[in-house]
């Protein structure tokens, strides 16, 4: 069944889906979306220096987010507000990706494979990276689950409890750049965060607990990746993007939605109830 | 054994010295009020206690496995995230528990399990955070602020839960309070803080000390007056 390209290009599109879920919420929760814009940009200096270096690109590039990641750790708090400084890592890696690739001699390289994704061209060998990658994922956010969840509530409170967040912060990260290693064939470095941000984003109105949102956001990917699939099939659009915009339909119609029943029941009744511990 | 020591400790935050030459101890059973004006150090305590900050002089000593019960100043929730109260007091690994819904009501926030944690009220936050603390029967509970953003009777009434939580737990209760006389009124033992120890002892003698006054300025206080006294500690 692996022999059709749809079908290996649909599994990949799930795994990286099922991968992004618990991980795209803990970006949405922790402010992180900047950060996981610069750790998927770093992904084409991986690109350009597996290519150099003639290694395996998962690796270069798992390597290059860890850099990165290392990077923006050690710059933060020198002077420098977050987002200006991951807005300057996140494009300085990206043009310095481009720059270098440019110096890889021999074959021409599409480079839109890479900023795009080229989730036909997924090979049997790619859908294995894939799952193993996204299994490590899955591995690692459900071993540290509740350690990860505290971290983020509150590092004292954490502390308290004898865990490091500064610990919990580097599984994340480690979690980053192992998913931005994974979905770099499916959707591109310009558009990973997207696949990590929107589906964690649409699912949090319709969510009361940590797990249903993760649950939530997991099952909206899969739908876009899927669904993105399909349709780029029938109207012959590129697919990595005919993905993401098909999420982003999705968190419209699912904002609005949300946006309606909270106005409709705010209306029903105007008085917040009474706050009786205050 | 003492549940906490702080042997001459020096904490450094940016450069600058916040906390200086400071040795404490707290034994089991024992509730000791951290007092001080504002920017006297008395949160930077607490967190070097936690292991958030490390000494840069002098050691803390805990004894291994000690549990601590932490209910921080404020938590700053972020919308996006969705919590149950009940899940959050699960939070990490507990299991569901049938102790959940009387340690909330020890807490004083009965009912609010299925509540979400970002809808409650300054109150209430401050309750189930106790709650949280008090469900894994800590040896040594930290109170940071714990009554801020309660009204008079709200802050009376927290004060008065402290007192049977000792009982119960058997444990050590270190909190930092700017409410002097309600602090004052549910320990045993007062430490006057600004950047170092200025004073300590009772509450009776620590009101009287002048170090106290230099500290608070000149208040008549109507408290029961209590014969021990203990030597302060100066720096």
């Amino acid at each position: 069944m692996f022999d059709d390209f749809l079908i290996r290009a649909a599994l990949a599109g799930l795994g990286v889906a099922l991968a992004a879920a618990p991980l795209g919420c803990f970006v949405v929760w922790r402010r992180m979306a900047f950060f996981g814009d610069a750790t998927a940009h770093a992904a084409i200096l991986g690109v350009a220096l597996s290519l150099l270096l003639s290694t395996s690109i998962f690796a270069g590039v798992l390597v290059a987010c860890l850099l990165m990641a290392a990077l923006v750790s050690l710059l933060n708090g020198k002077g420098y507000a977050m987002d200006t400084l991951l807005g300057v890592m996140a494009h300085s890696a990206l043009a310095f990706g481009l720059v270098a690739v440019s110096f890889v001699s021999g074959v021409r390289i599409d480079l839109t494979a890479y900023l795009f994704g080229d989730i036909l061209g997924v090979g049997k060998s790619d859908l294995a990276v894939i799952w193993t990658g996204v299994a490590l994922v899955l591995g690692l956010m459900g071993w540290r689950w509740s350690r990860l969840l505290i971290a983020t509530l509150d590092a004292d409170l954490a502390r308290a409890d004898g865990i490091d967040p500064e610990r919990e912060r580097w599984v994340l990260t480690l979690s980053l750049a192992l998913v931005v290693a994974v979905a770099l064939k499916v959707v591109g470095v310009l558009l990973i965060a997207a696949l990590l941000i929107i589906p964690a984003a649409t699912a949090r109105p319709f969510s009361r607990t940590p797990e249903t949102m993760v649950m939530l956001a997991g099952l909206l990917g899969a739908t876009s990746t899927v669904g993105g699939l399909q349709v780029s099939f029938w109207l012959d659009t590129p697919t990595g993007p005919t993905i993401v915009s098909l999420a982003s339909t999705l968190f419209a119609v699912f904002g609005l939605a949300a946006w309606s029943r909270q106005a409709t029941r705010r209306a029903r009744h105007s008085p917040p109830s009474a706050e009786r511990y205050r | 054994m003492a549940l906490l020591t702080l042997e001459h400790c020096d904490i450094r935050l940016g450069g600058h010295r916040v906390l200086e030459a400071i040795d404490l101890t707290l034994e089991r059973g024992e509730i000791v009020a951290v007092i001080g004006p504002n920017g006297s150090g008395k949160s930077t305590l607490l967190k070097s206690i936690l292991g958030s900050l490390t000494p840069s002089r002098g050691r803390i000593h805990k004894p291994p496995g000690l549990r601590i019960g932490y209910v921080p100043q404020r938590l700053s929730l972020d919308a996006t995230l969705p919590m149950t109260v009940s899940r959050f007091l699960q939070l990490p690994g507990q299991r569901a528990s049938p102790r959940i819904g009387e340690t909330l009501a020890q807490a004083g926030a009965e009912g609010l399990e299925r509540s979400q944690m970002s809808e409650l009220s300054g109150g209430q936050l401050q309750r189930v955070l106790l709650a949280r603390a008090l469900l894994k029967s800590p040896d040594l509970l930290l109170l940071d602020e714990a009554t801020q953003g309660l009204d008079h009777r709200g802050i009376a009434d927290f004060y008065r839960r402290l007192e049977p939580i000792r009982q119960t737990l058997d444990c050590g209760l270190l909190m930092v309070s700017h409410e002097l006389q309600a602090a004052l009124a549910a320990s045993d033992r007062v430490v006057c803080l600004n950047r170092s120890i200025h004073c300590q002892g009772t509450p009776a003698h620590v009101a009287a000390s002048p170090a106290y006054r230099a500290l608070f300025g000149p208040e008549p206080r109507p408290l029961a007056d209590t014969t021990s006294t203990l030597p302060e500690s100066s720096s």
